[in-house]
């Protein structure tokens, strides 16, 4: 692929420049195709976690059961008292501090320093996986407790199903990603890209499925956790 | 421009990073200060938006992508918001039907005792 192709005339800013991108004979977006359908994955991704949330809120508002309480359900008892939502709390901040060092990993592999790049990536991996493991932890304790796909001794029986589905699908994209993540980062490490001229904008794409994952979080947490 | 990438000094991540750990405190304490109603309510979803904006904006790099690419997967979403007026409708109007066919519901919330 030419770059030459990619980044043709002058760049119109504005909507002249939305008119000159679509309309000009070359690539749409002035962005590598890797990061441009990386994109639109991420996007039809947003449609199926929204369809996630909005059957959550529609079988929400539905149900003429009490929903159980997210703050007394998800409290853990630590240190003798009880502390609402610690750990979706802990997890909240794992997932954040995450989406920094990924943040930092795009930086250094721009920069094509390769060792702090890998670093940054398995730190990233690391964080991503302790959060698989604390979520796997709330599952083990909610089932325990007696929650299900089909009812629960808290209130709504719809409650079990919308969280084993978003948590569960949530939990499946970090899991993916952090195996996505230790591809690339391996890859970088032994100069698998260097072999490719050295082109490290992979490791953005990688990034900006990482930083969805963390999106969506955003999103479940104040829905389904804090609502 | 889709040359040199996306290049930003670190300062601004390590500002967005620490903006998105207070932002998030904040959210976690309207639950611990057990905040209720419309102000828990709007204080969710504004401490939900400014995290989902600084996250898209910044560390996956929207702001500095052309306007062609922001609209085409910023604008798309958009539609969601009718999903969600359509379906708080229909929730609505199921619950109705179930109040006046089955009753009102004889469940009482139980509080989990943890371990």
């Amino acid at each position: 692929m030419s770059e030459a192709v990619l980044s043709s005339g002058a760049e119109a800013p504005g909507t002249k420049g939305v008119a000159d991108d679509f309309s000009r004979d070359k690539q749409v977006f002035g962005v590598p195709w890797g990061k441009a359908m990386m994109w639109i994955f991420l996007l039809s991704d947003t449609f199926i976690f929204s369809c996630f949330l909005v059957s959550y809120m529609s079988v929400r508002i539905s149900s003429t059961d009490p929903w159980p309480i997210p703050s007394e359900v998800f409290a853990l008892t630590l240190f003798g008292t009880s502390i609402p939502l610690v750990l979706i709390a802990i997890m909240t901040f794992i997932l954040i501090t995450s989406s920094g060092t990924m943040a930092m990993a795009v930086n250094m592999g721009y920069r094509k320093d390769r060792n702090k790049t890998f670093w940054l990536m398995v730190a990233t991996a690391v964080l991503g996986a302790s959060f698989v493991g604390m979520q796997a932890f709330e599952w083990t304790k909610l089932i325990s407790e007696g929650v299900r796909p089909w009812g629960n001794p808290f209130g709504a029986a719809q409650f079990g199903s919308s969280f084993f589905m978003i948590t569960g699908f949530h939990g499946m994209h970090v899991s993916a990603g952090v195996i996505y993540l230790l591809v690339v980062a391996f890859r970088v490490k032994n100069g698998f890209y260097e072999k490719r001229g050295g082109n490290y904008e992979i490791v953005e794409i990688t990034g900006l499925y990482w930083h969805f994952v963390d999106l969506v979080w955003v999103f479940i947490f104040a829905f389904f956790y804090l609502w | 421009m889709a040359e040199e990438g996306q290049q930003h000094p670190l300062s601004v991540y390590f500002w967005i990073w620490g903006l998105l750990f207070v932002v998030s405190f904040f959210s976690y304490m309207v639950d611990y200060l057990q905040f209720q109603g419309a102000l828990r309510w709007t204080l969710i979803l504004i401490f939900m938006f400014v995290k989902a904006g600084f996250i898209v904006a910044i560390f996956m790099h929207m702001k500095w992508e052309r306007l062609a690419l922001k609209l085409a997967i910023l604008g798309p979403p958009v539609a969601i918001l009718v999903l969600i007026w359509l379906m708080s409708y229909e929730g609505l109007y199921i619950e109705d039907t179930r109040v006046e066919y089955y009753g009102e519901s004889t469940m009482e919330p139980q509080t989990p005792a943890h371990h």
